[in-house]
């Protein structure tokens, strides 16, 4: 016979696990109703508002006929809510459309553009956090004094620069006029196709095959848009952690951990820190998202050849697939983030647990 | 009579212990914010420069003729920066403090037509969410979660994909992409008067929802809208310079900064002032409404932490 | 003769204001020997102001003076940070008011505990973990082990307050600077709370100063009572003999006391002279 504690203790695990399974399925809900907004957004830019794509396709000194069988071919003569359930069913099966320019489909393009803008993308986060981080919760412990307003000044510049202009800016000195950096291009051209695409992240698959040469030219590509992206990222993450670090900094249990008679670092990094763990990553999150989303500028200034600089190349050559396709793909990236920083918080922060 | 003593008569008024008039008190209100905002000289230098702004924009016609801005001189080509051409001249020899000028003109409409769509949409779903809640409330929040969940530059891009480049389109773009987080700012403010006496107290009087929010509910969250659109001003402008920097956007001949970058591209190396001078237009111009949006969130919500 | 445990001579704590310096403590002397101290007054008295500036907590724009303060004979003025840091929790320590916000909310109670533990003193996971369990034994919780593990949200008000205490007395001070410590509890709660106080500092020998607005808890927990008002020292008698006070501003705190034996119209109010801004 289970003793009355084994019993009620059941109890609770199963009221603690509906609990859990409600939580998520309220998650993958939301998941799912922003992704339907996304694609019906961008269904609506691509069928609804464009000129007649039939048109696009027969010419306009076709025949009645071949233009009716064409718009048949394209379902275009169905209902709306048809047409868009058509585009959800292609969008799932992975069919994004052909692109215009390349005749290949849209979703190979996009997928071998993305390792390009997903390095830069990454290298710029982990300057952010690895620089932001401790210039927030430095600019937060000394507030009033010189490293405070050194900071914010540093990282005030940082958000009010257009990242483009910086970009060019920065090419014009450390390239044109120093000659610390290397050009646009990942890549200069006599170090192209040297070694076989692994991963796509040119800096890894030269390390993968040994070729020290290919790696340290990338580097050198790398290390402008990089710093600059790195930039952008730092003085949004300084920013937001020091009006985090503030808001905790005068909590009483601060004031009773110093009394406790734990070290300042100790304070500041585990008791304070650990309570912004959750705003901070949805920070994080939302800047990895804002770097995709910059991607477009800096690849034009750069000619970085990624998801920015293929969409833009995309638009000028009226090739609606492919920009549309780029659209959901960062939309999605977005929405993914999203949930990984939902998933997360349970995990660093015990209120946002279910119990 | 001696204009001080006039002067230290209003202020006094303004700032007297106890009021004798609701104007009074509100008026006092506003006027000790003022006094806290004015006293940070961070958010002053913001603001001059907002005013600056506006101030280049209105006198722009001193500095050259509309048409000049757009009138092409080629024997000028690509004069670097002296005394009688202050910031060089472009391209196609038109000079660059004059564009500059001009373009602060397009800055400022882009920012007031975004402005103009943003805020109806965003405090008009944002307090009727709050306030009617429920289903109404869900499903609205459910759709700003939508649009927040695209990237602005992204979004931008398809639409004007398939809109045809242009100020107008740029526009639109902007401004249905920044309107969500005013959606969110204005239901929280909602919410937190919903339940208010004195709402209750309009509502068993029999004023219709819409009186109670647009004359009752919209003016309380006016002041943190207000100041959320000052500190997004300078995204707003490095949005629509991108827009520009990437040929969509405003089209040329228009002297719009972020395509004027563009073009001058092409001469960096040379002739850096062609494209380096707008960015530095920008970015005091963004600069100056970050610091004035700070200035104005510490001086009204003393709550927040700066 | 006890050797004092506290000396301070003339401590002041000023901070600016757009309408110059106010000061929040003004000229206070006391000692302490191996004794319970109640200091009470009302808000903005400078009372929790004092128990922060003894235990150098206060933040800038505060600025603290003083022409002596010393700990068992050491001196607390010039000693530099870290060594201060040393002495917080090992040589004497501070509870608050609410466990609520002074609970680290992210860490498990029993965490915060062993944390107390290993800041001081030597030894192991395994010795620091036996010692938290010991202690919430000591203030009287039952099944320390399993509280061990729970969070601030999860234990009640009065719970919590042991907890504090617990954390704060791991490491063995030989000073405690209670701030409030029952305010924020329940009538029925206090009781129980001054009873595990009352075991623990009497067992231990600590010296206590009692921070609180309650006059009638004051007087019946502690031997000596310091009288607050406006930064200043205004009283010090012992507490059996608090009826013979000296200062109208004591007597007149007395006098408001509402008294269920006493049947009046109109319980007399406070009268504030400003002769006694100046004492």
């Amino acid at each position: 016979m289970a003793l009355p504690g084994e019993r009620i203790g059941r109890r609770v695990t199963s009221a603690k696990f509906r609990a859990f399974l409600l939580g998520f399925l309220r998650l993958l809900f939301t998941l799912i109703i922003t992704f339907l907004g996304l694609t019906a957004v961008t269904f609506v830019i691509g069928r609804v508002i464009p000129i007649d794509p039939v048109l696009a396709i027969v010419g306009d000194r076709a025949t009645e006929d071949v233009y009716a069988r064409v718009r048949a071919e394209l379902g275009l003569d169905l209902p709306l809510w048809a047409q868009y359930a058509n585009y959800l069913r292609h969008l799932i099966a992975g069919d994004f459309g052909t692109s215009v320019i390349t005749t290949r489909p849209v979703l190979s393009d996009l997928l071998e553009v993305l390792p390009a803008t997903a390095e830069l993308a990454t290298i710029s986060l982990l300057i952010g956090v690895l620089l932001g981080t401790p210039m927030g919760v430095a600019a937060a412990v000394y507030r009033g004094r010189w490293p405070d307003h050194l900071i914010r000044i540093f990282a005030l510049i940082g958000y009010s620069v257009p990242v483009f202009w910086l970009g060019l800016v920065g090419l014009l000195v450390f390239y044109a006029r120093l000659g610390w950096v290397a050009g646009p291009g990942r890549l200069d051209i006599g170090f192209e196709d040297l070694v076989p695409t692994v991963t796509g992240i040119i800096t890894i698959d030269g390390l993968l095959a040994g070729n020290v040469a290919v790696f340290m030219n990338a580097l050198r590509h790398l290390i402008l848009p990089a710093s600059i992206l790195g930039y952008q990222a730092m003085a949004q993450i300084a920013r937001m952690t020091r009006s985090f670090m503030l808001s905790q900094l005068h909590q009483e249990y601060v004031m009773a951990a110093r009394a406790k008679g734990l070290s300042q670092w100790r304070v500041v990094w585990v008791h304070a820190f650990g309570n912004i763990l959750v705003p901070f990553i949805t920070v994080i999150a939302l800047t990895y998202g804002l770097l995709l989303e910059g991607a477009v500028l800096t690849e034009t200034v750069f000619a970085w050849p990624g998801l920015g600089l293929y969409m833009k190349n995309s638009l000028f050559n009226a090739d609606l697939n492919a920009v549309l396709g780029g659209a959901i793909l960062i939309g999605a990236i977005f929405i993914a983030l999203n949930l990984l920083s939902d998933l997360v918080y349970p995990l660093v922060d015990p209120r946002a647990r279910i119990g | 009579m001696n204009v001080f003593a006039r002067y230290s008569d209003y202020s006094s008024w303004l700032l007297a212990a106890e009021p004798a008039s609701r104007l009074q008190a509100r008026l006092g209100g506003h006027y000790r914010n003022w006094l806290t905002f004015r006293g940070n000289t961070l958010a002053m230098s913001g603001l001059v420069i907002v005013l600056g702004l506006i101030l280049v924009a209105l006198l722009a016609p001193l500095t050259g003729d509309m048409n000049a801005a757009t009138h092409q001189v080629l024997a000028n080509r690509l004069l670097p920066p002296s005394a009688s051409h202050w910031f060089g001249t472009d391209e196609l020899g038109r000079e660059i403090f004059n564009r500059i000028a001009y373009g602060a003109r397009v800055t400022l409409v882009i920012v007031t037509m975004v402005a103009l769509i943003v805020l109806p949409i965003g405090v008009g779903i944002g307090t009727a969410a709050g306030y009617f809640g429920g289903v109404i409330d869900v499903i609205l929040m459910r759709f700003t979660d939508v649009f927040l969940a695209f990237p602005r530059l992204v979004l931008a891009l398809a639409l004007a994909a398939a809109l045809g480049p242009g100020i107008e389109n740029a526009v639109i773009a902007i401004g249905l992409t920044a309107w969500p987080p005013y959606a969110r700012t204005a239901r929280a403010e909602t919410l937190a008067i919903r339940n208010a006496d004195y709402v209750l107290a309009t509502q068993l009087q029999g004023a219709s929802s819409f009186r109670i929010v647009s004359r009752y509910i919209v003016p309380l969250c006016l002041p943190s809208v207000i100041i959320r659109l000052t500190l997004d001003m300078s995204g707003i402008i490095i949005t629509a310079a991108s827009l520009g920097f990437l040929g969509l956007g405003a089209q040329p001949p228009l002297p719009e900064w972020g395509a004027m970058i563009a073009t001058g591209r092409q001469f960096l190396l040379d002739q850096w002032w062609v494209a380096t001078i707008p960015g530095i237009a920008i970015f005091f111009v963004s600069l100056g409404f970050n610091l004035s949006g700070d200035g104005l969130r510490d001086a009204f919500d003393p709550r927040s932490v700066t | 003769m006890t050797s004092s445990t506290l000396t301070v001579e003339n401590l002041n704590v000023v901070y600016p204001s757009d309408h110059g310096k106010v000061a929040a403590l003004r000229d206070v002397s006391f000692s302490l020997g191996r004794e319970r101290l109640g200091v009470v007054g009302e808000s903005g008295s400078g009372k929790s102001t004092l128990g922060r500036a003894i235990m150098r907590l206060l933040q800038p724009p505060a600025r603290m003076s003083a022409e002596r303060m010393e700990l068992q004979g050491r001196d607390l003025l010039t000693l530099p940070d870290r060594e201060f840091d040393r002495l917080r929790g090992k040589r004497m320590s501070m509870i608050f008011q609410d466990p609520k916000y002074s609970l680290n909310p992210m860490m498990t109670v029993g965490s915060q505990i062993i944390e107390a533990y290993q800041a001081h003193l030597r030894g192991g996971r395994a010795q620091a973990y036996r010692a938290a369990v010991d202690i919430l034994a000591s203030v009287k919780i039952h099944d320390p082990e399993a509280v061990m593990r729970l969070y601030p949200h999860q234990v009640s008000g009065g719970m919590g307050q042991r907890v504090m205490i617990a954390m704060m007395l791991v490491s063995a001070p030989d000073l405690l600077i209670a701030d409030e410590p029952t305010s924020a509890l329940d009538v029925t709660v206090q009781r129980s709370l001054l009873t595990v106080l009352d075991e623990l500092i009497s067992e231990r020998g600590m010296s206590l100063i009692l921070i609180s607005h309650n006059i009638p808890l004051v007087a019946t927990f502690c031997d000596r009572i310091l009288v607050m008002y406006a930064g200043r020292i205004v009283e010090t008698c012992v507490a059996s003999r608090l009826s013979e006070a000296k200062h109208p501003y004591t007597l007149g705190l007395i006098a408001a006391l509402p008294n269920l034996q006493l049947r009046r119209d109109r319980l007399p109010q406070l009268q504030r002279d400003p002769a006694w801004l100046a004492s």
